[in-house]
């Protein structure tokens, strides 16, 4: 591993969650949308580094590509207007609350992974092949749960047709 | 690296909760409820380093159920806009009884 790895790292890291920063505080939901896009970018390449080449494509294709469009597409389709007429932060005492709850749950998150784990694989070097360690498992233990997502997004796209649709 | 991952996941899930608990404009909490979904899709990544593949193909189905809850979510959005003309989720208070 690396010191440039490692200092790659930390800037994609370090550049996503700046990036959640900036999308969070966003007015404009356009804006929003475009800073979690760039988060995800960020994350695509905290994948890659992390030897999840496939994982890290699909969230490219998947994430940045399909489901933040759709988001855009229904901003654009709402037409919400000016960023100032939709003005949307909660209250001080809500913002104080968030805070309250944000910061007691990072020191539980990081109180619980402070300890150390154990591997039960051993460190091998990154297969050539990132495809069949994945497609191995999945078409043959986990085949069920992948059928089962075919029935579940058919039942996305009828219910968001029969929600979306303009009744006569 | 698995900790430093760790660290970066749970700062994004704590960014996506904040969000949600901030915001009040519908698109936006639904934008940080996939943000909250990405963290945990690096976690399981992290540890798919120490545990195997399995940790990988969950977040395949990770994607899968993000995808269709934006499609169906965003289509109750476009509903509920036509019936009330906004997407602020202070008006929008009908099982408040």
């Amino acid at each position: 591993m690396g010191y440039f790895y490692q200092i790659n790292f930390y800037i994609f890291g370090l550049l996503a969650i700046a990036s959640a920063l900036a999308f969070v505080t966003r007015k404009s939901p356009v804006a929003a949308a475009l800073w979690l896009v760039n988060t995800m970018f960020c994350l695509s390449a905290l994948y890659i580094m992390m030897d999840a080449q496939f994982i890290g494509a699909i969230q490219v294709l998947v994430y940045a590509g399909a489901i933040m469009v759709v988001f855009l597409f229904v901003v654009m389709l709402l037409n919400l207007g000016h960023p100032s007429d939709i003005a949307d932060m909660r209250g001080t005492w809500a913002k104080l609350v968030a805070a309250g709850i944000g910061v007691v749950l990072l020191a539980q998150i990081l109180v619980v992974q402070r300890q150390r784990l154990p591997r039960i694989i051993p460190e091998v070097e990154a297969p050539r092949n990132v495809i069949t360690g994945i497609a191995g498992p999945l078409f043959n233990e986990y085949l069920l749960a992948f059928e089962v997502t075919s029935v579940l997004l058919l039942a996305a796209i009828v219910g968001a047709v029969l929600l979306a649709k303009r009744r006569s | 690296m698995i900790n430093e991952a760790l660290f970066f996941s749970a700062v994004l899930f704590t960014i996506g909760v904040v969000g949600v608990l901030t915001r009040r404009n519908a698109i936006i909490i639904f934008m940080c409820v996939e943000l909250m979904l990405n963290a945990v899709n690096l976690t399981f990544v992290a540890f798919s380093k120490l545990y195997g593949a399995a940790g990988q193909i969950f977040v395949i189905f990770v994607m899968t159920v993000a995808a269709a809850e934006a499609a169906v979510g965003l289509a109750i959005i476009i509903s509920i806009f036509r019936h009330r003309e906004t997407v602020n989720l202070e008006n929008i208070n009908l099982l408040k009884g």
